[in-house]
């Protein structure tokens, strides 16, 4: 029983993590069919934004420092601020490229922001340290589950309720909505064009603030490569769950987690080192049983 | 009073010219009705004056005001609502949703509610499935849905292209009942295009026949009717 605990723990905090990734990646490719493969180094910018820049192997922590009511908010406008500006700056030049342009202009991105990285920080990881209280296990039900889990795992929900009350009952979720499922149409009806895809910029970088931050917990390090990782899974989580699709997306993070997960239980021990190539096989047969992912809205398409 | 102006538009799709030229004007409360056989640009009229597709030359002036090149969004705020070819609901949204969007934009927030609940009394069907995904609604029921959609934009200039297009005839004669219901109940000024003449002597406006990117033939839709030129055109007989 604990054991099976244990596991839905683990599952669910990594499922979250993926969750939220996969969330960020399907708002804007929701309004702009674009996948932002700088997704992941928006992660480890938000993380790096705590250490002051410096190439030595110990991390000078700086607004890390601050007490967590000053820095979740500080690294959330940080998330923000960054993807804004990409879209200012890089993605708004590719409006009306075509999707592979825009995706090979993300990973160009990406490599700029982690060689931004580099050169300020090096390429070492350097630990840090936030809040050691969060690693202390809190007994429920006879298992002893990490604090920071939970708290994981809260802090997903909580997104999640904020955001689907934002897309369901405010003014600016309904025309972001309307945006996803047919852009020029939602133009001609007054939506502005400009106004949406910046707000999906900032909620995305946000996101990406709140994964940096539930990472940089997990693993107490800043890695240039932190992102990189989360953010494949996370891509794979929303072609899964159908891409453009916002529920699909969190569903797909939460099955890739669960799998990992169970994969890395069940396995037997000489087969865990291959968990990953298990995960990815399951996520083939899937998409061979459903190419257009699991949850690819039928409602979207078109009748006549 | 002149409500749009449209003065010597060009459109280019790459090599291809869709429009040559193309000038018509538009009072406050009038129905015109622009015909023409298939690829002849009239789609592409209605999306220059919409913003969707850019214009090479000529000028677009909605109530005096230069649109030439603006935004669609601005273009819309204006009053231009267009229903595109083809519908275009938000199939993932409910229908109440779709209506709201329609609204989003307006400034005279307090009257939303109340345009809500006239288009449900036009369109008495949507009421009943207010809060159902419109893409499960049929090819009718979708066409009223964006018409009722364009409504809440509070327009003032509305435009339709292809009505009828892929609907039953009974459901086309609804659609068109409501368009004139629409014209004289509400002063709502209309731009529709049909491929199939037949229908514009029931809006009982103005009629242009677009054939090759250029205006052929405009006169009142009533003469227009009986004008053997009108069949040249589709038939393909005839200087051109």
């Amino acid at each position: 029983m604990t054991a099976v605990l244990q596991i839905i723990f683990d599952a669910l905090s990594l499922g979250s993590l993926y969750a939220l990734g996969a969330l960020g990646i399907a708002l804007i490719f929701g309004v702009m069919r674009l996948v932002n493969f700088a997704h992941g180094d928006f992660i480890a910018f938000c993380v790096f934004a705590m250490l002051w820049p410096s190439i030595d192997a110990t991390a000078v922590v700086f607004a890390g420092m601050l007490p967590f009511y000053l820095l979740i908010p500080l690294l959330l406008i940080i998330g923000a601020a960054l993807s804004i500006l990409s879209e200012i700056i890089v993605f708004r030049r590719f409006r009306n490229a075509n999707p592979a342009t825009m995706m090979i202009a993300s990973f160009a991105l990406g490599f700029v922001i982690r060689h931004l990285l580099l050169m300020l920080y090096s390429s070492r990881p350097k630990s840090i340290t936030l809040w050691p209280g969060l690693g202390l296990p809190v007994d429920f039900l006879g298992a002893h589950i990490p604090m920071l889990q939970v708290v994981t795992i809260v802090i997903t929900l909580a997104a999640l309720a904020v955001l689907v009350l934002f897309l369901k009952r405010t003014r600016y979720g309904l025309e972001m909505r309307a945006a996803a499922d047919n852009f020029t149409m939602a133009r001609m009806l007054g939506v502005r064009a400009n106004g949406v895809i910046l707000l999906a910029f900032a909620i995305s970088g946000m996101l990406a603030a709140a994964i940096g931050l539930i990472l940089a917990t997990i693993s107490g390090t800043a890695d240039i490569n932190m992102g990189a990782n989360v953010m494949l899974i996370a891509f794979i989580a929303t072609v899964i769950g159908g891409l453009g699709s916002v529920p699909g997306a969190v569903a797909g993070g939460f099955i890739i987690g669960a799998a990992s997960v169970v994969f890395q239980a069940t396995l037997p021990h000489d087969a865990r080192v291959f968990r990953d190539a298990f995960v990815y096989g399951a996520v083939i047969v899937v998409l061979l049983v459903r190419p257009q992912g699991l949850f690819a809205p039928k409602s979207a398409k078109q009748r006549v | 009073m002149t409500l749009l102006a449209v003065d010597d538009i060009t459109v280019n799709y790459g090599r291809l010219t869709a429009l040559r030229g193309v000038t018509l004007r538009i009072a406050e409360g009038e129905v015109l009705f622009v015909t023409g056989p298939n690829g002849a640009g009239k789609s592409t009229l209605l999306n220059a004056i919409a913003g969707v597709v850019p214009a090479g030359s000529g000028s677009i002036t909605m109530d005096g005001a230069k649109v030439t090149g603006a935004s669609p969004e601005d273009i819309a705020r204006r009053g231009f609502s267009l229903v595109p070819e083809g519908r275009n609901v938000f199939g993932a949204l409910s229908i109440e949703e779709n209506l709201k969007v329609g609204a989003g934009m307006r400034a005279d927030r307090h009257k939303i509610a109340g345009d809500l609940e006239s288009v449900y009394a036009e369109f008495p069907m949507l009421a009943d499935r207010r809060h159902d995904a419109a893409g499960m609604l049929s090819g009718g029921q979708q066409q009223m849905l964006v018409i009722g959609r364009a409504l809440m934009t509070a327009p003032r200039i509305m435009a339709i292209d292809e009505p009828s297009l892929g609907l039953a005839p009974k459901i086309i004669d609804q659609v068109y009942e409501i368009l004139v219901r629409l014209r004289t109940q509400r002063k709502l000024t209309l731009l529709i295009v049909e491929q199939s003449s037949t229908r514009a002597m029931m809006t009982g406006g103005r009629m242009i026949l677009i054939r090759g990117g250029r205006i052929v033939l405009e006169g009142l839709a009533a003469d227009m009717i009986k004008d053997e030129r009108l069949k040249q055109a589709y038939f393909g007989f005839g200087d051109h």
